[in-house]
């Protein structure tokens, strides 16, 4: 039999309908549409697909199941490994991980691990979600401290391995990330809902408005719990400290992403939380918390939508995909362009926008090249909103309240890689907290690890 | 959920709560603060907590209905539920032996001092109250800040009671007579901690003022509420909402403060119009 060259392609929002909707925009496969693409995949039998997968999901496995309608099946291959299908499936970086090493695509385009993926698990949702056997109860208590991806998966994996576990989330919703950063149009907040519900159901008590850090402290909390994982993500915002940031009109991606998904800005006056509809928004920054600012001003009405980024599309960090729909929405791309200073009307309103032009160098440490200022090559561009998207760094709440915990020059708290454990006994960590800003896959990774050796701290007792 | 316990009115348009949150009352400081959302639909707002009553689980937020938000809130009654209330957030307020320090509350600001001058009375310090309001009607907070201070004056914009004139016209005759005043904290709206401000700089005096910028998440996430002290961005609600007055860029912090004025205005009249129906 001849084999397809390309993925089935999935179905969406046609680029000019999709900006005027926060509707999610690729629609999933269909049975057949699953049934096709799953049997493009080869079934090797040492899969280096799931090398590349941070929570070594059985790959082949659930995709046989695909083959022969087993999607229940399916669902429970993916489980084992995954607590959150629906959600990596649609927001994992699959072209750098499990598709990256699929052997078809030495050759075709790889197999669409990431549609099958979520395929199953909304197939799953909509049939009636299977809750696994949780084992008998041990006895032992962790609280695990933020509810974003590497907390939902430690508390799940803890839960099904018979520990009483309770989730502390700082917001009014469960999430973080899921809720507050990623946009309703690439995850639809309902799908994470689902998920927080299925690591409930697992037994997971989630607590919420609780301040780690504020209302107790981590010592308190060991006190009351056998062990503590810290998933507090990476909530503190950069800016450029350039002249005239501050002004009315500048948001951080945090904010801004914060007021449209978390608060529902895109519904006021019926939600009380307002926005700022620019017509015209730059937003800083070439990642993929980027590419979610510049097509979520489209959606709220934005003339133009530009993204400003100091290097050149090739070094742009967002995955292609993002990229790609950014382009088809009209998205206006500024490379070689840094901002250095803002100037504002007479009610501190930011009306425009000083660049300068840059040109690319050496590589620097991470590899790409670097960027270098064009002396005399200022120009200004008028805008209305601006968006600093360039990153974020560990929140600092927690490892400023917390004594004996060892923590990094960039405010990171310092974890063990296999392990998660931290320097204080009792006391793990993982996902942004520890790397720094990084993907949903790498925090559930973090996750499942941290998971696998509090279970054995709590067995064996030893640090 | 947090249940209202009590409610009181204070002066046209201004609301006492007593809420029931057992960890809050037990934890929070003097100067720190809670965010609250009364509806799915809801903004997160931050109050300042007047006080707390750690045996009967009971904190204490006054506010002033003055948007949508507050108006709401105020409509709530005795036995209903506040859907989030989070805290105690920001930290809390420098508690020391100063020696004479003057307080100063304007409006509202009488609520955020309260806390703060009775943890400075319990250190010793020989306290001069100075607060304030547009007229006697809107006074409030007097029978509870008086009986701390060692020296207490009061101001009315209208002169319907007290001094007339602003808190700043009364620390400036004080000022004057050259007391020796070693810290002055003054909050209460922006242009009366300006000009307090501005007061004391000449005295080389040092002035503690709480900030109030518009707050999302409160926890230091998103950088709404950044204000500039002394050229650097803070972000008030975790490294404030107390400052060095003197350092304080005024003119930022009521500039950004009016960021949402359109919005507000449109937030308000939708809901007088419900209410209305």
């Amino acid at each position: 039999m001849k084999i397809r060259e390309k993925k089935v392609p999935m179905r969406e929002q046609p680029p000019e309908e999709r900006v005027k909707n926060f509707n999610e925009v690729p629609f999933g496969y269909t049975e057949e549409e699953a049934v096709l693409e799953a049997s493009r995949c080869l079934s090797c039998k040492k899969p280096p697909c799931v090398s590349g997968c941070p929570v070594e999901i059985d790959i082949p496995g659930f995709i046989a199941r695909i083959k022969e309608r087993k999607f229940r099946e399916a669902a429970r291959i993916l489980k084992e490994k995954n607590c959150l299908p629906a959600i990596c499936g649609r927001v994992c970086p699959q072209e750098e991980q499990c598709e990256k090493f699929c052997v078809l695509g030495k050759k075709f385009e790889p197999c669409a691990i990431g549609r099958l993926e979520r395929f199953v698990a909304d197939w799953e949702a909509r049939e009636g979600i299977e809750i696994p056997k949780v084992e008998k109860p041990t006895g032992k208590r962790v609280a695990v401290v933020g509810s974003g991806p590497a907390g939902l998966t430690v508390a799940g994996d803890l839960a099904k391995m018979g520990h009483e576990v309770v989730l502390f989330e700082a917001l009014h919703k469960p999430g973080g990330v899921l809720v507050y950063g990623i946009p309703e149009f690439r995850l639809p907040k309902a799908i994470v809902q689902r998920e927080v519900d299925f690591v409930k159901a697992l037994g997971v008590k989630v607590i919420l408005n609780f301040v780690v850090g504020k209302i107790k402290t981590v010592d308190e909390l060991l006190s009351d719990f056998d062990a503590v994982f810290i998933g507090t993500g990476a909530g503190l915002p950069w800016f450029m400290n350039i002249p005239g940031e501050n002004a009315s009109g500048i948001y951080s991606a945090n904010e801004y992403l914060t007021r449209v998904n978390l608060m529902k800005a895109y519904l006021f006056p019926e939600y009380d939380t307002p926005v700022i509809r620019g017509r015209r928004v730059a937003v800083i920054g070439g990642g993929n918390v980027a590419m979610d600012s510049a097509r979520t001003a489209l959606r709220l009405g934005a003339e133009k939508s530009m993204i400003i980024y100091r290097r050149g599309r090739e070094e742009m960090p967002a995955r292609e995909e993002e990229i790609v729909r950014a382009e088809e929405e009209g998205v206006e791309f500024h490379f070689l362009t840094l901002p250095v200073r803002y100037i504002t009307d007479e009610r501190g309103w930011v009306k425009e926008m000083e660049c300068i032009k840059m040109t690319l160098g050496e590589p620097d440490a991470s590899g790409r090249r670097r960027p270098i200022p064009c002396p005399g090559s200022e120009f200004r561009i008028p805008v209305d909103t601006v968006v600093c998207a360039i990153g974020q760094s560990p929140n600092p709440l927690i490892p400023q309240t917390t004594p004996g915990l060892e923590i990094g020059k960039h405010g990171n708290i310092i974890a063990d890689e296999q392990t998660g454990k931290t320097t204080k006994r009792g006391v793990f960590a993982g996902g942004d907290i520890v790397t720094g800003a990084a993907t949903v896959i790498l925090a559930m990774g973090a996750g499942r690890v941290a998971a696998r050796s509090i279970d054995e701290y709590l067995k064996t007792g030893i640090w | 959920m947090a249940k209202i316990l009590k409610k009181r009115i204070l002066a046209p348009g201004i609301k006492e709560f007593l809420v029931h949150s057992p960890l809050i009352a037990q934890k929070a400081l003097p100067g720190q603060f809670i965010v609250l959302r009364i509806s799915e639909e809801g903004e997160r707002i931050p109050l300042t907590i007047a006080e707390t009553f750690p045996e009967e689980g009971a904190v204490r937020i006054i506010f002033q209905e003055v948007g949508k938000s507050t108006k709401h809130l105020g409509l709530l009654a005795e036995g209903e539920e506040i859907l989030d209330f989070v805290g105690p957030l920001g930290k809390p307020s420098e508690i020391e032996f100063f020696g004479n320090v003057i307080g100063i509350g304007g409006g509202v600001g009488s609520v955020v001092i309260y806390p703060v001058l009775k943890a400075l009375k319990r250190k010793g310090n020989y306290l001069i109250g100075i607060i304030g309001a547009r007229n006697k009607e809107l006074l409030i907070m007097e029978d509870e800040i008086k009986p701390l201070c060692d020296e207490f004056y009061v101001t009315t914009d209208d002169g319907s009671y007290g001094q007339k004139g602003f808190v700043s016209d009364a620390l400036s005759l004080l000022l004057k007579e050259g007391r020796k005043i070693e810290r002055v904290i003054a909050i209460g709206p922006v242009p009366m901690m300006r000009s307090v401000a501005n007061l004391t700089k000449s005295y080389q005096i040092p002035t503690i003022v709480s900030l109030n910028p518009i707050m999302l998440d409160a926890t230091g996430m998103c950088g709404v509420c950044r204000v500039e002290v002394g050229g650097e961005t803070k972000f008030a609600c975790v490294d404030g909402p107390e400052f060095d007055g003197h350092k304080v860029n005024f003119d930022l912090l009521a500039a950004r403060l009016a960021t949402y004025q359109k919005e507000e205005k449109v937030s308000l009249e939708r809901f007088e119009r419900e209410m209305r129906r």
